[in-house]
């Protein structure tokens, strides 16, 4: 299923990959392709906000472009509000002491705060107020706790409309026509590893479909084989002189960012050849190079929407 | 141990006092900041530095290091969660005056070590430990890993077996889940709402003023849940005295002058940015700041002016001193045209990221006077030497 076409998209990766830009890039190229977008901050970090050029989200979603609207997760809105649809309760005007337990118990009791948040998603996925709902921000070390929420909570509770709230959210999830995760990661090892070690977690721990590996930042290739040995050339004394000559010993630093800039991309190389080998079959891999952009917020959004526009579409 | 460790730090090399003379009149070091820019291997580093220059016994308290970096120090083993291990001097590659000792931080077990220290008999303790609800919630408990970490530090500190430890904290899901997390464990434990809720289920049916409450969630938890997690929260309220008074000596200990705070950034727009806010709670809350590391850092010669100058020459005239060059490398003219735009235009590209880079280093050293620069190493630093020359660029001897 082309990730275009997904229904709900969670966009995770490690601190610092920059899956913040990769899921407002999807938005924007989703939005641009016509969909009507949601996306979502998970983490209340307000990254996304800035991504926007935009103040604060709020749980309530704001139109932050041509079809396209952002919230931030919130759990106790997101009570509030399953209260109101679902339990249908008499007295949710006194959610504040009910909010600070539900606070309270929900630091203990595993799943509880995810599946509100999940459940919010899922509930816009399901009455298709969207075409597309975007989920940013769930850190790797969290993700898998957040998409099997669902399993989880029903394990612990047995009976009860919780539990029952579970099996519609499973039936979305663990369709990979509709549900897919996105997993940014740099050409880095670390990053490159942790990438691989989540998509075992989230095969074996998971039946939610790993949808694509975003490759981003990914360094240009400065030089073909043979113009690579003519660069190394140039810096043997005979052709350094003649640089010399012209330039002074300004042309120094120049030669050793290039230098800089071989080895970098080298390294990057390497392991993104290790995550190609690494990665199950048929799983897309989609590159994203570095910009080398003054910008950030919107312009930096959009610029790696192109990106992932030559990639996907 | 201590004494030697202070004289025998360098003196004089600069006005400025260094992350040499921090780590020198300090005991414990929190090194945090956002995930992903480099705080185990700055923590490893540190220690290693530390240990080499200034003698002493200095222990790093890591999360998850890279498997490569965990094997070269000698933690690849398995069975060695929480156990510390010295480095063998022969592995290390300077010489070391002192001792260094590495351990990992294993929450699952720390959380075990707690509970069989804090349970009153032994019936509770085994009772927790068996509780389907504890097994399942150590992880995630009020920020659990957070706590652990701190909690580690306090008693590692506490053993009086180091002169120095250095925790490289977990990577949490925002930067104040650190500071946050003593407090937030006496608060929990000390809470009227645990106590309410820990009233024997029965009786509480009955009381008016938790109906409501006890209506709406039995309807959305289910009953049997709720039990399960008040039954829970009985066992756990037996270990209340012990966990509390620990607590609060943690969170005591995060403003001992005997701390200071380490924030680890990259020059990159996120992570710089939360490291300015990070920076911004240590000051508001009275936390010792002690510096700020940053990581990855690019050559300042990419800026240089007279080197911009060059390379947009190179760029424009490449095409006349291909003719120059082609003979003497033996090349295509037309290819070292390309080699030689190439050179230049990347130099303008990595210039540009060079410069946004020192606008954000600038913008954190308004907010702490110590900011270490360590370049960007064109290998991963996974193996002790590599680990070595980032210890040495801390030490402002790169």
């Amino acid at each position: 299923m082309p990730l275009l076409d997904r229904k709900f998209v969670v966009v995770t990766g490690k601190g610092g990959t920059g899956k913040t830009t990769v899921s407002a890039a999807l938005a924007v190229l989703a939005a641009r392709e016509g969909r009507r977008v949601l996306i979502c901050e998970m983490d209340a970090k307000g990254s996304l906000a800035s991504a926007f050029d935009i103040g604060p989200l709020q749980f309530e979603p704001t139109e932050v472009g041509d079809r396209m609207w952002a919230m931030a997760m919130n759990t106790e809105d997101s009570l509030r509000e399953y209260l109101r649809l679902f339990v249908r309760l008499p007295f949710v005007g006194r959610l504040g002491v009910l909010a600070r337990t539900f606070d309270f118990v929900a630091d203990a009791a595993p799943g509880v705060r995810e599946i509100l948040s999940l459940g919010k998603l899922c509930y816009e996925v399901r009455e298709r107020h969207y075409d597309m709902v975007i989920v940013d921000g769930v850190a790797t070390g969290h993700v898998v706790a957040q998409i099997s929420a669902p399993d989880v909570i029903g394990e612990l509770i047995k009976v009860g409309p919780v539990r029952d709230q579970t099996r519609w959210m499973q039936d979305i999830l663990e369709d990979p026509q509709q549900t897919g995760v996105v997993i940014v990661t740099t050409p880095e090892e670390m990053p490159v590893v942790e990438t691989c070690e989540l998509i075992d977690r989230i095969r074996t721990e998971t039946r939610v479909d790993v949808a694509a590996v975003v490759a981003n930042r990914v360094l240009p290739e400065l030089f073909g084989r043979a113009e690579e040995d003519v660069f190394r050339r140039l810096r043997t004394p005979e052709p350094l002189a003649l640089l010399h000559r012209e330039f002074g010993d300004a042309v120094d630093p120049v030669l050793d960012g290039a230098e800089l800039a071989v080895s970098l991309r080298r390294g990057g190389a390497a392991q993104l050849e290790y995550l190609r080998s690494r990665l199950p079959s048929g799983l897309p891999v989609v590159y994203v190079p570095e910009l080398f952009s003054r910008s950030t917020g919107r312009r930096s959004a959009e610029l790696v929407a192109d990106a992932l526009g030559e990639e996907l579409l | 141990m201590n004494a030697a460790r202070r004289s025998g730090g360098p003196v004089g090399r600069d006005a400025s006092p260094g992350i040499d003379a921090l780590l020198a009149t300090k005991e414990m070091v929190l090194v945090c900041g956002s995930g992903g820019v480099g705080k185990t291997t700055t923590a490893a580093a540190l220690g290693l530095q530390a240990a080499a220059e200034l003698g002493g016994r200095v222990l790093v308290l890591t999360v998850d290091p890279a498997r490569r970096l965990a094997d070269a120090l000698g933690l690849g083993g398995t069975g060695v969660a929480n156990a510390e291990v010295r480095v063998a001097p022969e592995r290390l590659p300077i010489p070391v005056r002192g001792e260094l000792w590495m351990a990992m931080l294993d929450t699952k077990a720390s959380w075990d070590d707690l509970v069989t220290r804090h349970a009153p008999d032994q019936a509770t303790r085994e009772a927790i430990l068996a509780n389907p609800l504890y097994r399942n919630i150590t992880g995630r408990f009020v920020h659990s890993h957070e706590y652990i970490a701190m909690e580690r530090l306090h008693e590692l500190h506490a053993s009086g077996r180091y002169d120095l430890v250095i925790v490289d904290t977990p990577p949490s899901r925002h930067a104040l889940d650190i500071l946050d997390a003593p407090a937030r464990m006496v608060e929990f434990f000390g809470s009227r709402l645990l106590r309410w809720l820990t009233v024997p289920y029965r009786s509480r049916l009955f009381t008016a003023a938790s109906k409501p409450f006890y209506q709406v969630a039995d309807r959305i938890l289910g009953s049997n849940f709720l039990r399960d997690i008040a039954e829970f929260f009985i066992l756990f309220q037996k270990m209340e005295d012990g966990f509390v008074r620990r607590a609060s000596q943690t969170e005591a200990m995060l403003a001992d002058a005997r701390t200071t705070f380490v924030v680890v950034t990259t020059l990159e727009a996120a992570p710089s940015s939360e490291a300015r806010f990070l920076l911004g709670e240590l000051g508001r809350r009275g936390l010792p700041l002690g510096a700020v590391v940053a990581n990855r850092v690019l050559p300042t010669s990419l800026r240089a002016l007279d080197a911009r100058e060059a390379a947009t020459r190179l760029v424009d005239t490449a095409g006349p001193l291909a003719e120059g060059l082609a003979p003497v490398l033996g090349a295509d003219p037309a290819m070292v045209e390309r080699v030689l735009a190439e050179v230049g235009t990347r130099f303008h590209d990595f210039g540009v990221v060079a410069a946004r880079q020192a606008e954000r280093e600038a913008e954190l050293r308004d907010l702490c006077p110590l900011v270490v620069s360590i370049p960007w190493f064109d290998s991963e630093v996974d193996d002790l030497s590599t680990l070595a020359r980032v210890g040495m660029s801390a030490w402002g001897r790169g």
